[in-house]
């Protein structure tokens, strides 16, 4: 986006706000477990954060994260689930079994661990594709 | 074109109003749905998957392969999104 829909009171509105949001992006993944949340909410938490900074600062806030850069993101992500999925088998376990973890814990809280792991892993993915899209709507029409 | 792509529209909206009358009622606890595998996962989920949240416990544990499917599927929405909307663009920035 060439031109943001900058003004003062935007940009201190939106400085205000960025870091709750990511710290509130980063609570609904690591807390879902226990409260309605999850890697594809907390992930869209967190791309929210990052489109609203596009929004009222442009390019030039520094928070472009380019679209190569948000695919690498998008691919990371599922490849930390089928990466956590596939210590399963190497450990003697089934497929996305992650009580097969040497954990040194009891099975619920293993299984716990590995849930956590493939939220993070869903939240990158969810982050990098919200972000990647949203770039390719505003640069294709930019370019037009 | 458009009459004719009406014949097969009636035909399965027939055919799915009739087959909507063999569903079970909502909430109907003897549905199979609400008897093969839901009442493992309510009574035994929070101690099986050490997540207090059901939903949680169910999309991430019991059914993670569902997730990392559903994972793949938005992975491939945003590559999509990128190679079709995204193509003059990566011209202009000499990747192609």
């Amino acid at each position: 986006m060439k031109l943001a829909f900058g003004s003062p009171a935007l940009d201190a509105a939106s400085r205000l706000m960025t870091p709750f949001m990511l710290m509130f992006g980063a609570y609904v993944v690591v807390h879902g477990h226990d409260s309605p949340g999850g890697g594809f909410q907390g992930g869209v938490i967190i791309a929210a954060c990052i489109i609203l900074v596009r929004l009222v600062r442009g390019r030039a806030g520094g928070w472009m994260l380019a679209p190569e850069r948000a695919l690498a993101f998008a691919c990371a992500g599922l490849g930390i689930f089928i990466g956590v999925g596939l210590l399963g088998p190497i450990f003697g376990g089934n497929f996305l079994d992650y009580s097969a973890l040497p954990l040194l814990l009891e099975a619920p809280k293993a299984r716990a661990a590995g849930s956590m792991a493939i939220e993070i892993g869903v939240a990158v993915t969810v982050t990098g594709v919200l972000s990647l899209i949203f770039d390719a709507l505003v640069e294709a029409r930019d370019d037009g | 074109m458009f009459r004719l792509s009406l014949v097969p529209l009636v035909v399965l909206g027939a055919l799915l109003m009739t087959a909507a009358g063999g569903l079970p009622p909502v909430g109907d606890p003897e549905s199979p749905a609400a008897t093969h595998v839901s009442p493992r996962y309510i009574s035994r989920g929070p101690e099986e998957t050490g997540a207090t949240n059901l939903v949680t416990g169910v999309l991430a544990d019991y059914r993670s392969y569902d997730t990392l499917g559903e994972t793949a599927v938005i992975c491939a929405a945003g590559l999509a999104c990128w190679l079709i909307l995204g193509a003059r663009w990566r011209e202009d920035g000499g990747a192609q």
